[in-house]
C-alpha cells in the first residue's frame, strides 16, 4: 500500500541541480535529491559539505543561484521562510527553534497565532492556545505542568520535540531537521529519534541532517551523502552498511587508513 | 441550615488555597514584580520620612505630572527593549519634535491639528529611518541612536536659531494655537467637572470659595495610564505582542518561524519616536514655548525606568506595566525628596542604586525563568 502510493504520487519535495554561489565561493554545485511521503531521507556530510546551505535553500532562507525546487511535482520559488512554511516545508533548527525566555505556548504558536475578535481589537485566544499546547505536549509524552512555563526550563531533547510537534501541528508535509541530536545526551537522543519515527509513520516526509551515521541508520530509509557541494550518491538502507556510509561521508580512503592505524572504527 | 452553608464555604476555601499557589508562581513569573516591590519600598520610605502633604491629592498630582511625561517615553522604550533594541535619541527627539511642532504653529501658521499630525508623522518617519539603519547595517542600535542623539540635538539648536532669528527658545505657541478643542486633548487638566462635583459633595479638599484645591488630572497622566493599558494589552494578548517578545528573544528563531522581524523592529522604533513627539506636544503646549534643552537626558531616565520595570537589556523580556511603575518610582523620588529633610540632590545617588539593584534582580529572575545556571 505504502509502496503503491509512493510510486503513483510525485515526491513531496524534490531538488534538481541546485547551485548556490556566495560571491566567488561555490557552496552547492548541482545537488539533486527527493523525499517521498512517509520517508526519512538522511542527509549526511562532513562540515563544509554544503548541508546547511542546502537546508537554507529548501526552507526559503536563501535563494538558489540555479536549479529547480519542486513541491508535489510543481516548481516553486521561495522568497522567505514564510513561503516555505506555507508550502508545508517546516525546518527545525538545532538551536534556533525556540526562544528560551518565552512560554511553551507562545513558542508553539509563534508566527501563527490564532486570533479572535475584529480589527483593530483582534487578540490571541490564549485559552485555546494553552489547551492545544498541553494536549500536543501530552501526545509526545512531555508532561508540561503549565504551558506558561518558559521553554528555557525544558531539556534540549524536549525543546526539539516541541519544535517538531509544532511543525506537525501546523500541517507540515516535509520536516527538515537540522542536526536535532547533535547536542543531546543518549536518553534525549533516543527520545528525539523515536519521535522522528512516529512522525514518519504519520505520513510526513522527513529530511534528517546529521553527521552521526548511527543516528541516521536508526531511523533513515534512504541516505544521501554530500561532499564539497556535490551529491556522492543516494542509497536505500538495504544497499549500504553503516561502515560504508561512514567512509563515504568522510571522503573514503584517508579515514580507512586512519581507522586501521587507530585499530577500530571512527 | 448552617451546615449547608458551611460545606460550600470550606470547599471554596480549599479552592482559594490552590488558586493562591498558582497566583504566587504566576506572580514570580511577572517581569514587573521588582518594580512593584520597589514602589512599595519607596512608598514606605516616604511614609515615614516625608511630610504628610506628599500623600494628599495635590501632592499625588505633583508627583504624577512629571512621572507621566517620563512614563510615556518609558513605556515605548520598554517595548523597544523587549524587541531587543535601544533608542538613545528619544530625549533629543523630544526637543526636535518640539521644534517641528512649534515651527509649524508659529512660523508656518498651521492649525493645531495639522501641526500635531505632521509632528507625529515626521517623528515616525525619523524613527523608522533609525530602525532601518540598525537593521540594514546590523550595527548595534546603541551606536546608531547615539549618533542621532547628537544629530537631532544639534539640528534642534540650528533650527531654533533659524526659526527665531538667533534665540534658542521659540515663544508664542499659546497665541498661535488660539482656542481649539483639540488643545484640551493634549494640555491642561482632565475631568474638571468630576473634580468640581467631588468638591461640591465635600469628597475632596476645596478652597473657601468652593473651588477644589485639585481642579483635575493633568492630561498627560490620562495619556500615561491609557498608553500603559494599551501597551500591556498589546504585549500580552495580541499577535504583534508575541512577535515583539520573539524578535527580542531571538531574532533568528523568530524569522525562521515566519515572524516579520524587520517590520516589527522598524515599527517599534517609529513607535518610540512617536512617544517622544507626543511628550513634546504635551509639554510644549503646556509651557507655551519650546527650547533646545527640552527632553534633555530623558533617554537615560526612560531606559532606567524600563529596567526598573523589569525589562532585560538583552531583550525578549519585560513589561509595559513595569515601566509604568518604574516611571512612578522616578516621580515619587525626584519630587518626594523635597517633602523630606533630605537634600534633594540625593536623587541621583538613589537613581543609580535603584538601577543597579534592578539589573541584578532582573538577571536573577531571568535565570529562574529560563532554568539557566
Amino acid at each position: 500500500m505504502a509502496d503503491m502510493k509512493s510510486h503513483s504520487t510525485p515526491p513531496i519535495i524534490e531538488a534538481r541541480d541546485i547551485v548556490k554561489h556566495y560571491g566567488s565561493v561555490i557552496a552547492l554545485s548541482g545537488i539533486s535529491m527527493k523525499v517521498l511521503q512517509g520517508e526519512v531521507l538522511c542527509l549526511l556530510g562532513d562540515n563544509g559539505a554544503g548541508k546547511s546551505t542546502l537546508i537554507k535553500t529548501l526552507s526559503g532562507v536563501v535563494k538558489p543561484s540555479g536549479g529547480e525546487l519542486l513541491v508535489a511535482g510543481k516548481p516553486v520559488v521561495f522568497s522567505s521562510p514564510r513561503d516555505a512554511l506555507d508550502a508545508g516545508i517546516a525546518t527545525v533548527y538545532q538551536d534556533l527553534a525556540m526562544i528560551p525566555l518565552m512560554s511553551v505556548t507562545r513558542n508553539f504558536f509563534m508566527g501563527r497565532e490564532p486570533r479572535k475578535g475584529f480589527p483593530p481589537f483582534r487578540y490571541i485566544d490564549f485559552k485555546h492556545c494553552d489547551a492545544v499546547t498541553r494536549e500536543e505536549m501530552h501526545k509526545i509524552g512531555i508532561d508540561v505542568r503549565d504551558p506558561n512555563q518558559a521553554v528555557g526550563t525544558l531539556s534540549g531533547g524536549e525543546r526539539q520535540c516541541v519544535a517538531i510537534a509544532r511543525a506537525v501541528y501546523f500541517g507540515a508535509k516535509v520536516l527538515i531537521l537540522d542536526e536535532p541530536t547533535s547536542a543531546l545526551g543518549v536518553a534525549q537522543t533516543s527520545m528525539v529519534l523515536k519521535y522522528i519515527n512516529h512522525v514518519q509513520q504519520k505520513g510526513l516526509g522527513v529530511i534528517f541532517i546529521t553527521h552521526n551515521v548511527r543516528h541516521a541508520f536508526a531511523v533513515g530509509n534512504r541516505f544521501t551523502i554530500l561532499n564539497r557541494g556535490k551529491t556522492l550518491g543516494t542509497y536505500a538502507k538495504s544497499e549500504i552498511s553503516i561502515d560504508e556510509l561512514q567512509n563515504m561521508m568522510a571522503g573514503g580512503k584517508e579515514l580507512q587508513a586512519l581507522s586501521n592505524e587507530l585499530g577500530g572504527t571512527i | 441550615m448552617t451546615e449547608t452553608i458551611k460545606i460550600p464555604a470550606t470547599s471554596t476555601k480549599s479552592d482559594e488555597r490552590i488558586k493562591k499557589v498558582n497566583f504566587l508562581t504566576s506572580l514570580m513569573r511577572r517581569p514587573e514584580l521588582g518594580a512593584v516591590a520597589g514602589l512599595i519600598m519607596v512608598v514606605v520610605f516616604f511614609f515615614f520620612t516625608a511630610d504628610t502633604s506628599m500623600f494628599s491629592l495635590s501632592g499625588m498630582m505633583t508627583i504624577l505630572a512629571p512621572a507621566s511625561q517620563l512614563g510615556i517615553l518609558a513605556i515605548a522604550a520598554s517595548m523597544l527593549m523587549i524587541g531587543g533594541e535601544f533608542d538613545l535619541s528619544i530625549g533629543s527627539m523630544v526637543a526636535f519634535a518640539g521644534l517641528i511642532f512649534g515651527g509649524l504653529l508659529v512660523n508656518f501658521g498651521q492649525p493645531l491639528w495639522i501641526a500635531i499630525l505632521f509632528t507625529l508623522l515626521f517623528a515616525a518617519v525619523l524613527g523608522a529611518v533609525n530602525g532601518q539603519i540598525v537593521i540594514r547595517t546590523r550595527l548595534p542600535s546603541f551606536i546608531v541612536t547615539l549618533a542621532f542623539l547628537f544629530i537631532l540635538r544639534g539640528l534642534t539648536l540650528v533650527g531654533l536659531k533659524w526659526a527665531t532669528g538667533g534665540s534658542t527658545q521659540l515663544r508664542g505657541i499659546g497665541e498661535a494655537v488660539g482656542d481649539t478643542s483639540i488643545a484640551s486633548l493634549f494640555s491642561g487638566l482632565a475631568f474638571q467637572g468630576f473634580f468640581a462635583w467631588l468638591a461640591e459633595n465635600d469628597l475632596i479638599e476645596k478652597f473657601d470659595n468652593g473651588v477644589p484645591k485639585v481642579a483635575g488630572v493633568p492630561v498627560s497622566v490620562v495619556w500615561f495610564i491609557g498608553l500603559a493599558g494599551v501597551a500591556t494589552w498589546v504585549l500580552l494578548r495580541t499577535r504583534v505582542g508575541n512577535w515583539i517578545f520573539a524578535v527580542g528573544g531571538d531574532a533568528n528563531a523568530a524569522r525562521n518561524s515566519g515572524v516579520p522581524v524587520d517590520r516589527v523592529k522598524t515599527g517599534l522604533f517609529a513607535l518610540t519616536a512617536c512617544a517622544a513627539a507626543l511628550v513634546a506636544i504635551i509639554t510644549v503646549l503646556d509651557a507655551g514655548s519650546t527650547d533646545a534643552r527640552r527632553g534633555f537626558q530623558k533617554e537615560f531616565e526612560a531606559i532606567i525606568a524600563a529596567v526598573i520595570g523589569g525589562s532585560l537589556l538583552t531583550g525578549g523580556y519585560g513589561s509595559a506595566i513595569g515601566a509604568f511603575f518604574g516611571a512612578i518610582i522616578f516621580g515619587l523620588v525626584s519630587i518626594g525628596l523635597t517633602y523630606t529633610k533630605f537634600d534633594s540632590d540625593w536623587f541621583q545617588v538613589f537613581l543609580g542604586t535603584m538601577l543597579l539593584l534592578a539589573v541584578l534582580f532582573n538577571n536573577f529572575i531571568r535565570r529562574k525563568v529560563t532554568g539557566e545556571r
